[in-house]
Order: structure tokens, then sequence, then C-alpha cells
């Protein structure tokens, strides 16, 4: 079977001869993506959606068409740092950046983003500081940054977990009256979770300002998406009673009109919103996976024809905007990027053992006080603290 | 003083806290119109409004991870589980999301949220109903676990907890919230015992006698009975069980060289394991005889028929000290 249009690939249902089990997918018949530029960068009229970008610049899209370029460059570079052993590892988005950039970008800075592991590109719209994004993943913190600092949570690793608690900011912001959203962010296979399922019960119930974006990269680590659900995942959203988008998630015009669409819904009262950005992990699940095991080298080649950026730069392109100079510049500053965070990152201090106890609680504790000053003795004990513990933990 | 049930003590101490800061909001189910299946939350949201006082959706799981989010953007969530069995949904949000987002974020994010749990059997219900889940959480750091015994601690306890900046579970004995007893309302909360502390309750010297919630009542009865038989119970009441006040408990024991634990939770791993190896690790030269356990068995919770023969007694307890003190017991002459 092959991919078909509709973001639903055919993989084979589970025991499956590759007949269809259960009811199929509906197609294009059932909902069409949102798209505004097709594969070849030519920009198409939708009736509904092109008023939501018609303010959208030409500077503004060679912005889109840099983020975009920069973020792909950090994951580049934050694979290689993981290769080079300087990362213990690494969740690629390759593919996903008109998803995340197209979203990222409609935000406003009071906006709160409750994310998966995998939304780099978000925290780089929200202007994370660059040696904090790599701080989990060189293993020097449970969470790299002050999520108050970019009103974004820390990267959530339980899958769909942060759904709950986007919804629940929502309901603070409802009860203090304020017109912010907070947006979640997960994916294709987190719709199966039940935090998920619940999410939209309580945020449908209450009408809160959140916005549910799916992106639907097509894999959970080696499960297809077909295994997680038998309709469009957008569609989903109906029976919770909350209105869906379907989009096309590598065209970052859709995905910007998309996402406008729910948080000004959200911000008017109107209530939560489901957006399924159709998009494609290209990379691993993270830099211990190995897709080869599990996925078609076809596949991957289909939706490499379908990519983002490519995208962006060809409508730059048809609109002659797509100069040698925008394109150094661009690359100038993904080098430029790149270089920073592999310096904070090969920069960053270890932490001090002592430090494993911190912060667990906000209040003094006598168990962990009393187990915290035994270790500190046991430390002092070898007279220096830094030789007491190997690679294989504390002699 | 007032007098009133343990209910109701708890009541007003909700009352007081959502009165006190304009961040307090109570997510639950059944809790607002109906105020909730044992009407501890009676009245309040008539008073403070839906905004404050949440029926909610039936799903704990959302329960406990929305309040994060209320957490998150400042909130001072307070959230009912409707019965102890019914708090393995909201496990993950619990263990996994409020017990680790202060360390996961280095401090930045606090996580005000009190967790209230009906726990405990003697009301002669089916399955789910009856059960002693604190050892779950007091295993898991970043978690304090409380649990009151009487109407005055419920009513300062639950206020404590609330203005905690870290997370509590907040386990209410719910065969005791008819029990009465004298609350004083004006007490502050500066001038009460601080949430962490154990109590002594008897002036014994014989046996120190742990027991926490709804056992307390037990022991003390216990400890009666025993002082008949010219026996000297020191009972303490734990309050904390994350952490627990082991200075207070070390100090009985020294005097007193005998330690019985009792608690209606099966024995392997619970709380009275825990207490009993960290007296032993601080206590070992004083201590004159083995600790004992007297404890709920492990088994599943008993249908009710049953269920006497599961919590621990008056006369189980008293069996328990008899061991301590080596006297005659059901257990002489059994080795190990």
């Amino acid at each position: 079977m092959s991919t078909d249009e509709t973001g639903q690939d055919g993989a084979e249902a589970p025991g499956g001869t590759g007949e269809t089990q259960g009811p199929a997918p509906s197609g294009d018949a059932g909902r069409a993506l949102v798209q505004l530029v097709a594969p070849a960068g030519e920009r198409v009229s939708h009736p509904e959606f092109d008023l939501w970008v018609k303010d959208i610049t030409d500077e503004q899209l060679c912005s889109l068409y840099e983020d975009m370029t920069v973020i792909r460059r950090i994951d580049v570079e934050a694979t290689a740092l993981q290769r080079q052993g300087e990362l213990a590892l690494w969740p690629p988005l390759l593919g996903q950046e008109a998803a995340q950039i197209g979203s990222g970008r409609s935000l406003r800075s009071d906006d709160f983003v409750f994310s998966s592991y995998r939304e780099n590109g978000v925290a780089y719209c929200r202007g994370v500081d660059l040696t904090d994004l790599l701080r989990v993943w060189r293993g020097n913190a449970s969470g790299g940054w002050d999520p108050y600092a970019i009103n974004m949570a820390t990267p959530q690793i339980i899958i769909g977990a942060q759904t709950l608690h986007a919804t629940g900011y929502a309901m603070g912001i409802q009860n203090d009256g304020a017109d912010s959203v907070a947006v979640t962010y997960f994916g294709d296979g987190a719709t199966s979770e039940g935090d998920v399922n619940e999410a939209m019960v309580f945020a449908a119930s209450f009408q809160a300002p959140v916005v549910f974006f799916c992106t639907n990269n097509h894999w959970a680590i080696s499960e297809p998406v077909r295994l997680q659900s038998h309709i469009q995942l957008a569609d989903r959203a109906a029976g919770f009673g909350i209105p869906s988008l379907r989009v096309d998630g590598n065209d970052v015009l859709a995905v910007m009109a998309a996402t406008r669409v729910a948080l000004d819904r959200a911000r008017r009262g109107g209530g939560p919103t489901f957006i399924e950005a159709v998009t494609y992990r290209m990379g691993p699940h993270t830099t211990a996976d190995d897709p080869t095991r599990y996925r078609d080298a076809n596949e991957l080649e289909d939706w490499a024809a379908k990519d983002p950026i490519s995208r962006v730069a060809a409508l730059l392109e048809r609109k002659g905007l797509l100069t040698p100079e925008l394109e150094e510049q661009v690359g100038n500053t993904a080098d430029a990027v790149a270089r920073e965070m592999r310096k904070g990152c090969t920069g960053m201090p270890d932490p001090e053992p002592m430090d494993v106890f911190k912060h667990v609680y906000s209040t003094p504790n006598s168990w962990l006080d009393r187990q915290q000053d035994h270790y500190a003795r046991y430390l002092a004990s070898f007279g220096d603290p830094e030789g007491a513990v190997s690679d294989e933990g504390a002699r | 003083m007032t007098q009133m049930t343990f209910a109701r003590a708890i009541n007003a101490g909700l009352r007081k806290s959502l009165e006190d800061d304009s961040k307090v909001v109570l997510l639950g189910e059944d809790i607002g119109t109906l105020g909730g299946v044992f009407r501890v939350t009676d009245g309040l949201q008539k008073d403070f409004g839906k905004h404050r006082v949440v029926d909610t959706p039936l799903a704990e799981s959302a329960i406990v991870g929305t309040a994060v989010g209320l957490a998150y953007r400042g909130y001072r969530p307070v959230v009912e589980i409707q019965f102890d069995g019914f708090i393995y949904p909201a496990f993950d949000q619990i263990v996994s999301q409020v017990a680790k987002l202060h360390y996961r974020t280095r401090g930045a994010v606090k996580m005000p949220i009190t967790i209230r749990v009906p726990f405990g059997g003697g009301i002669g219900s089916p399955e789910h109903h009856s059960e002693s889940p604190e050892a779950y959480f007091t295993h898991t750091s970043g978690l304090r676990v409380v649990t009151v015994s009487n109407p005055q601690d419920a009513y300062t306890v639950i206020q404590q907890a609330i203005a905690c900046d870290d997370p509590v579970l907040y386990f209410e004995p719910k065969r005791r919230y008819h029990d009465k007893g004298d609350v004083d309302e004006a007490a502050g909360l500066q001038s009460a015992d601080p949430m962490g502390k154990a109590r002594v309750l008897t002036d014994g010297t014989d046996v120190t006698l742990v027991a926490y919630g709804p056992l307390v009542k037990t022991a003390l009865d216990a400890a009666s009975a025993a002082a008949d038989e010219g026996i000297s119970i020191q009972v303490i009441d734990l309050r904390s069980l994350a952490p627990v006040d082991y200075d207070t408990v070390v100090a009985s024991v020294r005097r007193t060289g005998r330690l019985v634990v009792t608690h209606e939770a099966g024995q392997s791993g619970g709380l009275g394991a825990e207490v009993a190896a960290s007296i032993t690790e601080r206590c070992f030269y004083h201590l004159e005889a083995a600790p004992v356990r007297v404890t709920g068995f492990d088994i599943p919770y008993p249908y009710s028929k049953l269920e006497m023969h599961h919590l621990p007694g008056l006369d189980r307890i008293l069996d328990g000290v008899d061991r301590a003190l080596g006297r005659p017991n059901s257990l002489s002459g059994l080795e190990g």
C-alpha cells in the first residue's frame, strides 16, 4: 500500500496481510488539507485562509525562511554534537520546520506553550537561550530553562501529559479574565493516550482557551499513525465537540493561518481548537533510533519532495526574493547560531555533586536533609570530593 | 472553641483558605452542587462560585493534570479524589508531574497542590472504597504526605497543606468523618504545630505505639485498656508520613526501648517497615525488643463482612504490645 494524500499512510493493521482491517481512513472527500503553498512553491489561493496571512510581508516571508533554515541548522549541529559525544541524546525535528515555525511565530509572548520534547523550533521562536536548549540532552539538568522566562514549559517526556497542563493553565487564564492562550504540542502517537483525550474533555467542558496542536509526523518511534487511528486524527476532535483544522504541516503559511484561526477563537472566548499538522519525521525518533528497521526508504523520498524549506525557497524564488544576498545572510545567521550553540554546549560547566539534592522540595525536608548531610560527609571522607565518584557512581 | 465533626472541620479549613487566598481553587467530582459525597465541601461552591469550587468531568488524571496547569499559572489548587481507590488513574500525573516539576525546573515552577484523599476502611463499602495507598506516595520524592486524626488537626493541617509551596497529599480517615471534637477556629497557623511534626499523645514509659490517621483513636483506646493492666504506652500520632518526624519517635523509643507501629495498609513495604527500619538504625542500642508491626494483611482490601479481620483493632494492637514486652501473646513460642 502506498502513502495516500490524506496523510494517513497505508501501514498495515496489526496482523494484517495488507488488506485494510476495520473502517478505511476517510480520504480527501472527508477533509482536504489546508494548503496555501504547493510543494513546487506555487501560492494556492484559499477562500477562507488567505485572509489570515494577507498581512505577511515579503520581509516576514524571508524571515520565516530564515527561521526554518536556522532550526534545521540547530538540528544538524545538535545531531553532530550527539555523534561527537557532547550530547547523550537528541530528538531531531528534521522535516517539521514549517509546523514548528508557522505555529511558533503566530504566538504572542504572553501565550504559554506546553510541548513535547521535539519542539525545539518552537522553543527557538520563544527566544530560548541556545545553551539552555541543550542542557537536558547533555545530562546537565532535567529541564533546560525557566518556563516563565519564555512562557514555555520545559520538554515533556511522558507522552501527552502536557496537554492536561495546558488545559489547566487555560482554565487559569479564563479565571484571570485574560485573553492569552495556552498552546500544547503533541504527536500522532499521543492522541491514543488517555491524558490527551481527557484534556479534550476538560477543554471542551470548560471552553478553555487552549490550542491542541497535533503534529502528525506519521511515526511514533516505529509505530505508524495507522496503528493509532483508523480515522484522520483531526476527526477525533469532533467527538469532543472541539472544532478542528487539518493543515499541510509542510506549508509554513498554511500552518500560520490555521494557528491564527485557533488563537483568535480562543482569545475571543470561543474555546479550544484542534489542529492536525500533517508532516513527516524525516529523521529518526532520536539519535538512538534506527528507522531503516521499520520504514520504507521510498516513503522518505516521497516526503523529501515535499520538503518544507525547499517549498518556501521556491515560493521566494517565484516572487523574486531568493537573492544570493538573502541566501548568504540566512546561511551566515544559521552558522552563527550553530557556533554559539556548540560553544554553549561544550562550555557548559558540569553540575556540582551536591546539586543532586537541590530543588526536590521548596521547603526543608528532614528525610532529604539527613541524606544530604550524610552524603556530604561521605564525599568529604575522601578529602577530594571529586575523587569519590567514578563514572560508575559513588564508590 | 466549637464542637464540630471531622468533615465539618475540613470544610471550615477549606473555607478559611478560600477566604484568605484568592488563588485557592477546589477541583473534584461532585464537590460543587452536591458538596462532595462526604459533604466535606458542602456550601463552598454556593459561597465562592463555580470558578473557585469546580465540579469536574470524571477523569482523575485530568483533575490532577489540570491542577498542574493551574499551579503553573499561579493558583493553589486543592484537588479532591473521591475515594482512595480512585487515585490510581491520576498516579502518573502525581508521580511524574506534580512530584517532579519543582526539581525538573530547578525551582522555577512551584507546585503548591493539595490532593485530598478520603482513605482507609471500616465503613462497609465495596471494593476500591477502603484502601490505604499512602506508601505509594511516601515512596515518591517531591511529595509531602500527611494525615490527620482529629477535628482540630483536620482544620489546621488542611490550611497548612494549602499554604505549603510543595505538593501535599492530605489523607482523610473517612471512618472518622462523623467523630466530633473541639476546634479552635481562631487559632492561627503560626501557633499550631508545624505540618511535619509528630505528636506525643500519652505519656507512657513501657512501649512506644506509633499510629496515624484512623488508627490513632484505636491506639489511644488500646493504651487506655493497657493502663488497666499496668502497662504504660506512649502513643505517638505520626501526622506527617513523608517526611516522618523521627526525632520525636526516636526520643520516645530511647525512653521506652520498645516500638509498635500500626496501620491499616498492608505490611510489606509499608510505613511500618520504614519506621521500624529507621528506628532500628537510630535506636539499636536502646531497643529491648524487635520492633513490632500490627497492620493490615498483604491482601486486596477484603469484602466488608471480613474487613474487621483485616483492620488492626484494639485487641490485635494489644497483642502486638505484648509481643514487644515479651509477655505471652498469640505468637509465643514461634521462632522468627
